[in-house]
């Protein structure tokens, strides 16, 4: 992985900058000394590491903005991070960037249940805003499966998913208002407790930026009431077809499932051996099936998926019976990572979207690309809305298998953009897909997306190097050439 | 009179819009045109009309994905969601009869760049949380593309937030793809009558924080329910709160029931049932209560927190005169005044200043919509950011100049 050269002109400046910090965040918050630096070399995704220039962790919104506004007049870069738990290498340091940690930014500031709100600093973890909330029967709606450490505001830099996406929403689906820092300092509040504020959606390009557009500092969120009760159910499948099919069938009813997840054998196989969930292990495909809402819609429902699935060839059905059975159904799925993580040395967890009719063809080819890189591979599957994690299983150790992996994971996510679908549903381009955007995106489409870019950072010291493969000046991006009065009017209809 | 271009393809529309680029021609740019009323008017040498790229490309209703050209008609969407038991979950409202033209006349691009929604909005989301992806020429007469036609996403960043709601000032949208859903099995309305404003708000935010998944919350004071065309409201001689259910047909019954002993401290309780009850989300989506004989008046969308709503709207009735009525639960205050050469701009945007929130004007004569920011004035670092991202699309300003803001 290719990262853009560090500037030893502001390596030399180690030191300067260190007291123009600590000038501005006193005591602990700008950390030097390289044992505690190694702390964070890495985000989630553990195969890429760099020791950052130096950590600074502020306090304050006022902090931040005195911190970017120095980087900005001194040409220092700035890798934003939250809990450091995403997966695509997001917060992936660079050497000559400070790595700004809003880990202090931890108090939730505001509940507001009439509005159905809640305000809270961007280093809050996701589920931290629940348990805020839960104690009067709310909770916040995403829910990555990292949400017992991923901070809101990491979150929102992502666009968070989670297993109920579907019906709830996205994180931008679930963001409000925000209070946000540029790269020259400027402090910005984009909407609020009101929804839909005119003119621009800033915070709809800010969700999911990757810490490219700037630093957030002050989170609002929707909140919901808990529903009235949940039941899941299992049902097992002779070929992962028959349970995307079931899965249409469902939603086709009309159904939409509070979340509908899948596994294939590989994956059923892995996790019950690990949490003993009490999984079919003659199946091919497992769905979990989740209803939820007032009890005796949830029972209605439940039967009449059981039903559809009968029809579409369920060779294995059971309802959860209790809160117990049904927290057991999910326990192996919520823990396919680390099951798989058991079974392999190393696992790669890719990430992509296809259109669920695709799913047959989709696995098909996976298993062919499986043998030709002799490298297992486990599938779970957000099967609502069609994001697909394969699970590539290799051992850093044997030489060359690293790169094996990386290389099978980038011919699943182009045949994800083959077949109609995107490179990334939750977790991020990042580092990790960085250079297959151009899989996806014609030059002039991300071109286009860094003309955003240089709305909000036109020097490029937020983040540079992550997302987009190519680093382009945002003079040139700018510059135009119009040809005054030499193009011919268009041979199109007009009146 | 201003020349019309209207191509027939993508490929034309980039096509005018580099020849409008050489020529530093602005572009007015639109669908079918029914919303020409919304936004500031717009100064331009010629008219880009998209009414040939209509049509829908693909639509699997398995997929819950639906791909249509930019001016495909409202009305076509949605007969082809209906043929399939699905619908535009955001309830886009129609803005027809508020600008004294018929119904199911605006289209998909339409309803995307202003970014419209309806009652639901507060369950499902806006346009822009349904808006997945699209194909465009950037006002630097370039093609380009944002999104997909799957509904989870995150690959670079989320261009379809910026275009929804830009009123076409950024891009030329060829191709849209949205998140369609299936229509709930069962839907009913639970009124209160009599309530006042406050009350009547309280009891929203009671229903909208329980668990029963209310899928839209209104309040008409007593002058507007009884216009409604829907008896049970017209008839009910003071005011109306009403709270509507959607899902399977037990649920529904069930959640009816608590929603009305929900209801029940805070005066009478009555039900509506499947055709009065979409009449009535209907009335309240497109503003029904200020067309017709309210024609002359002016017509303001203002979004606060719902807990601030009832204060709001009895600030503007005290200063302004006028009618309101609430959707959103409080949040969304329609507010139709006598028509004045400012609106009463200053008044609303004083009135909403400390709690939080916008005021946009959706109704008045060309001539007040270029003299009053329609949209809701921005500080000064932000709506210089929002420049940027114009220029970021559009440097030299050929698409929709001024529809937004002066001079932008």
């Amino acid at each position: 992985m290719l990262m853009p050269k560090p500037d030893q002109g502001v390596i030399d400046r180690r030191a300067e900058i260190i007291a123009a910090m600590r000038a501005i965040v006193p005591g602990e918050g700008v950390i030097a000394d390289d044992a505690m630096l190694r702390a964070f070399e890495c985000d989630g995704l553990m195969a890429y590491r760099q020791l950052p220039l130096i950590v600074v962790l502020p306090e304050t919104t006022a902090q931040v903005s005195e911190i970017l506004a120095y980087c900005h007049d001194n040409g220092v870069k700035i890798v934003p991070r939250g809990a450091g738990t995403g997966l695509s290498g997001g917060a992936l340091p660079l050497a000559d960037a400070i790595t700004l940690g809003l880990s202090k930014f931890n108090q939730v500031l505001d509940i507001d249940y009439a509005n159905r709100c809640a305000v809270v600093q961007p280093g809050v973890t996701n589920l931290g805003v629940t348990k805020a909330v839960e104690g009067d029967g709310f909770y916040y709606a995403p829910d990555p499966s990292s949400q017992i450490a991923c901070s809101i505001g990491g979150n929102i830099a992502e666009n968070s998913g989670g297993v109920h996406c579907l019906k709830y929403g996205l994180t931008t689906n679930n963001v409000l208002g925000v209070e946000m820092v540029l790269m020259d300092g400027t402090v910005l509040r984009l909407g609020g407790k009101h929804l839909d504020p005119g003119g621009y959606d800033l915070l709809g390009v800010l969700t999911g930026s990757e810490g490219l557009l700037g630093v957030i500092t002050e989170v609002t969120v929707r909140i919901l009431k808990k529903p009235e009760t949940a039941r899941a159910v299992l049902l097992g499948f002779n070929s992962s077809e028959e349970g995307g099919d079931c899965v249409a069938a469902i939603i086709n009813a009309g159904i939409i499932p509070g979340g509908i997840e899948m596994m294939d054998k590989p994956a059923i196989h892995a996790t019950e051996e690990f949490v003993h969930a009490g999984y079919p292990m003659d199946v091919e495909a497992l769905l979990i099936v989740e209803l939820d809402g007032p009890k005796v819609e949830v029972d209605y429902l439940i039967e009449r998926v059981s039903e559809i699935a009968k029809g579409e060839g369920a060779i294995y059905s059971r309802i959860s019976e209790s809160e117990e059975e049904r927290a057991a159904f999910w326990s192996g799925r919520k823990n396919a990572f680390p099951a798989v993580g058991r079974i392999s040395p190393d696992y790669l967890c890719m990430d992509g979207t296809i259109p669920r009719k695709k799913l047959g063809l989709v696995l098909q080819r996976m298993t062919e690309m499986s043998d030709k890189y002799g490298l297992r591979v486990a599938n779970v599957f957000h099967a609502g809305d069609g994001n697909l994690h394969p699970l590539i299983m290799f051992d850093a150790n044997q030489p060359g298998e690293l790169d094996r992996a990386e290389e099978f994971g980038a011919d699943i996510l182009k045949l994800c953009v083959e077949v109609g679908g995107v490179l990334s549903g939750e977790h991020g381009i990042g580092v990790e897909k960085r250079d297959l955007m151009g899989e996806m995106f014609t030059e002039d489409d991300l071109k286009q997306q860094q003309r955003v870019k240089c709305a909000f950072d036109p020097d490029h010291h937020l983040n540079p190097g992550k997302v987009y493969p190519t680093l382009h000046r945002c003079a040139e991006l700018g510059r135009m050439h119009i040809s005054r009065g030499q193009v011919p009017f268009p041979d199109i209809p007009r009146f | 009179m201003t020349e019309i271009l209207k191509p027939d393809t993508a490929d034309q529309v980039l096509d005018a819009v580099k020849w409008a680029v050489s020529e530093a021609t602005p572009l007015d740019v639109r669908g079918t045109g029914t919303k020409a009323g919304f936004g500031r008017p717009v100064q331009a040498g010629r008219v880009l009309d998209l009414s040939n790229l209509a049509g829908i490309t693909e639509y699997d209703p398995g997929e819950l994905v639906l791909t249509a050209g930019p001016a495909t008609p409202m009305a076509e969407i949605e007969q082809a969601l209906a043929e399939a038991n699905q619908e535009l979950a955001f309830e886009p409202m129609d803005l027809g009869a508020l600008y004294g033209n018929g119904a199911g006349a605006g289209t998909l691009g339409g309803v995307i760049a202003a970014n419209l929604s309806g009652p639901r909005r507060i369950k499902a989301g806006a346009a822009r949380d349904h808006f997945l992806g699209f194909q465009a020429v950037s006002g630097r007469g370039e093609v380009f593309k944002s999104g997909g036609k799957v509904m989870k996403n995150v690959t670079g960043f989320d261009l379809s937030k910026l275009m929804a709601g830009s009123f076409g000032t950024l891009a030329v949208m060829t191709q849209v793809s949205v998140k369609v859903l299936p229509r709930p099995e069962k839907t009913r309305t639970v009124l209160l009558m009599g309530a006042d404003d406050t009350h009547a708000v309280a009891a929203l935010c009671d229903a909208l924080g329980s668990s029963h998944e209310v899928a839209g919350a209104a309040h008409l004071p007593a002058s507007v329910a009884q216009r409604s065309a829907v008896g049970y409201v017209s008839g009910a001689g003071t005011a109306v709160t009403a709270v509507r259910v959607e899902g399977p047909g037990p649920s529904v019954e069930h959640r009816c029931k608590s929603l009305r002993d929900l209801f029940a401290p805070f005066g009478a309780v009555e039900e509506l049932h499947s055709h009065n009850s979409a009449a009535f989300w209907r009335e309240i989506r497109d503003a029904a209560p200020f067309t017709g004989d309210w024609q002359d008046h002016q017509v303001w969308r203002v979004s606060v927190p719902p807990t601030a709503g009832p204060i709001v709207g009895q600030h503007l009735r005290a200063r302004l005169g006028g009618e309101v009525y609430y959707d959103w639960g409080g949040g969304l205050i329609w507010f139709a005044l006598d028509a004045r050469s400012d609106a009463g701009a200053a008044d609303i945007r004083r009135v909403i200043r400390d709690c939080g929130g916008h005021a946009t004007l959706v109704r008045a004569t060309a001539d007040v919509r270029q003299a009053v920011a329609v949209f809701q004035p921005q500080p000064g670092p932000l709506a210089d950011l929002s420049k940027r991202v114009k220029e970021a699309f559009d440097p030299e300003g050929i698409l929709n100049p001024g529809r937004m803001t002066a001079g932008v």
